[in-house]
C-alpha cells in the first residue's frame, strides 16, 4: 500500500489522526496533515483505509505500490 | 412518482410526539420515494432537500456547492439566521480558497492532540459538576447542572478567559444561544460579548498566554492579518459552535440512554475509553442535535441522485437522515452503543466539516464516561413524555431534564 496526502486540500479535521496515529499526523501550527509512514506495514492498513473513508477534504490517496 | 405539479412540502417538518429521537416522519418518507426533492423554507423560497447519507457526502465535497450566504438562492434557516448571517461573515460562509486560510489560523488548537492534551482539565471540570449535583438538591435540572456549564467552562478554557470573567461569559453566552427568545436580546449580547473579545484580544496582545486568542493576537493581530474586531468575531464563533452544540448532545444524551436501559447498562459499570469513545459516535449519530442540517447553494448546475439542479438553487443536505440511512448503517433506527458508527455526518462532511470536533469528543467521553460511573442510578425524574423538546430551536434538545438517584451514590470516583 502507498499512502499518498493532499496538504492544500486538508481541512485538519483530525479524522486521520483518529484512525491511524502511527501513519497521520497534524502540524502543530495549523492541524494540516502529516505523513509519518508512506508504506505502511499491513497490520495498519485497515486504519489506513478508515482515514481515508473518513477523511472530510478528500486528501488522501491510497494505492497498491 | 412525484407530482410535478404538486407544491413542494414545507421544511422543516415536524417530528412525531411519541419519536421524539428520530428524524421528522416526512423527511423518513422522502429519503424511502424521492431522496432528492424540492422542498419550501420560511420565506416561500425553495430548496433542494439531499437526505441519503452518499448523496449529503457527495453534495458537501463538491466544489461546484458553495457555503457563501451572499447567493440570492441561499436557504437561510429564518429571518435572525439570514440576518446575522449577511452581517457577520465567519469562515463557515466562505469557499476554497479563503476558507482555508481562516481556518488554519484557528486550527492548531482544534487538532488531536491539542483535544487529548486538555482531557485532563475537561475531566476536572466535569468531576466539579458532578460533585456539585451529588452533594446538591435532588431532583436536579441536568441541563443547568451539567449540559450548560461543562461546555461553556471547556471553551473558557480554549479562548483563554480569565477565572474571573467566567460567570460573566457563561451569562453572555446563554443569551446569545437562547432559542425562541428575544431576537433583539441576542443580538445586543452578540455585541456585548464582541466588545468583552475585543478587549481581551488586547490583553493577551500585552500579556500573551497558553490559548486561541493569545495565539491569534500574536500571529494575527499583531502581523496586520486580523482586527481585534475580526478576532473577537472569530471568537464568537468558536462559542456558538461549540457550546450549545455539546449542551444539547450531553442532555439529549442523557435523555436517549435513560430510555435505552439496555444501553445505558453498558456505561453504568465504568466502560473502557474505547467502548465510552463508541458510545459517543453513537449518540452523535442517533440523535443528530444540528437539526437546522447543512445549508448550501449552487454555484454552477451539477446532478446529484439523477436530480438537476441548478446554478443558484438553495441545497440543504439532511445530516438527520443519512445518519439512519439503512445503506450506511444496517438497523439504523436501534441505538446500539457498539455500533461502529464514525462515518455518521453529524460534524458535517467536506472542508467544512466541524473544526471542534475532537475536543466535542474529548467532552462527550468525559461526560458519558462520567456520569452513569459516578450515579449509576441515575434516572429521569419525570416520564419522557413529559420532557420539553426544542423543535424550533437551531440545534435540537430539551429544555430541562430533571433527573434523580439514590442518595448513597456518589461515593468514589
Amino acid at each position: 500500500m502507498r499512502v499518498r496526502v493532499d496538504q492544500d486540500a486538508c481541512a485538519g479535521s483530525g479524522q486521520c489522526v483518529m484512525s491511524a496515529p502511527a501513519v497521520f499526523d497534524q502540524r502543530e501550527t495549523d492541524g494540516v496533515v502529516t505523513l509519518l509512514d508512506d508504506g505502511p506495514d499491513p497490520r495498519l492498513h485497515g486504519g489506513v483505509r478508515t482515514a481515508a473513508r473518513l477523511c472530510p477534504a478528500r486528501a488522501i490517496a491510497l494505492s497498491a505500490r | 412518482m412525484p407530482d410535478a405539479l404538486a407544491e413542494p412540502p414545507a421544511f422543516p417538518m415536524p417530528r412525531a410526539a411519541a419519536c421524539p429521537f428520530d428524524p421528522p416522519p416526512g423527511l423518513r418518507l422522502l429519503n424511502d420515494g424521492e431522496p432528492v426533492s424540492r422542498v419550501r423554507l420560511w420565506d416561500g423560497s425553495t430548496a433542494w432537500l439531499v437526505t441519503r447519507h452518499a448523496d449529503v457526502r457527495t453534495v458537501l465535497t463538491d466544489p461546484r456547492v458553495s457555503a457563501e450566504v451572499s447567493w440570492p438562492g441561499f436557504p437561510h434557516t429564518n429571518a435572525v439566521s439570514k440576518a446575522r448571517d449577511t452581517r457577520m461573515t465567519t469562515l463557515m460562509q466562505m469557499d476554497a480558497p479563503e476558507h482555508i486560510t481562516h481556518r488554519r489560523r484557528m486550527a492548531a488548537d482544534f487538532t488531536v492532540k491539542s483535544a487529548e492534551a486538555l482531557r485532563p482539565r475537561i475531566q476536572r471540570i466535569v468531576d466539579d459538576h458532578i460533585d456539585a449535583m451529588i452533594d446538591g438538591p435532588d431532583p436536579v435540572d441536568l441541563v443547568a447542572a451539567l449540559a450548560l456549564p461543562v461546555p461553556s467552562l471547556v471553551i473558557c478554557e480554549v479562548l483563554g478567559v480569565p477565572y474571573a470573567d467566567r460567570s460573566f461569559f457563561q451569562r453572555v453566552a446563554g443569551e446569545l444561544v437562547m432559542d425562541g427568545g428575544d431576537p433583539a436580546r441576542a443580538m445586543a449580547a452578540s455585541e456585548e460579548l464582541n466588545a468583552y473579545l475585543g478587549d481581551l484580544v488586547a490583553a493577551k496582545d500585552a500579556e500573551p498566554g497558553d490559548d486561541v486568542l493569545s495565539r491569534m493576537a500574536v500571529e494575527q493581530y499583531r502581523t496586520g492579518a486580523m482586527t481585534r474586531r475580526e478576532i473577537a468575531t472569530a471568537g464568537q464563533l468558536l462559542l456558538v459552535a461549540g457550546h450549545d452544540t455539546t449542551a444539547n448532545m450531553i442532555a439529549l444524551g442523557t435523555a436517549a440512554l435513560l430510555a435505552h436501559p439496555e444501553q445505558l447498562d453498558v456505561l453504568r459499570g465504568g466502560a473502557d475509553p474505547a467502548v465510552v469513545a463508541g458510545a459517543v459516535e453513537e449518540l452523535l449519530r442517533y440523535l443528530s442535535v444540528t437539526h437546522t442540517e447543512a445549508r448550501r447553494v449552487a454555484r454552477a448546475d451539477l446532478v446529484v441522485g439523477g436530480r438537476h439542479i441548478g446554478k443558484g438553487d438553495g441545497i440543504i443536505a439532511v445530516k438527520s437522515t443519512a445518519n439512519r440511512d439503512p445503506a450506511a448503517f444496517p438497523d439504523p433506527d436501534t441505538l446500539d452503543v457498539h455500533r461502529a458508527a464514525r462515518h455518521h455526518v453529524s460534524f458535517g462532511f467536506g472542508a467544512h466539516q466541524c473544526l471542534g470536533q475532537s475536543l466535542a469528543r474529548v467532552e462527550l467521553q468525559a461526560v458519558f464516561g462520567t456520569l452513569f460511573r459516578r450515579i449509576p442510578t441515575l434516572a429521569a425524574a419525570v416520564p419522557l413524555a413529559d420532557l420539553v423538546f426544542k423543535h424550533n430551536a437551531v440545534f435540537y434538545g430539551v429544555r430541562e431534564l430533571p433527573v434523580t438517584w439514590e442518595r448513597t451514590d456518589g461515593g468514589g470516583r
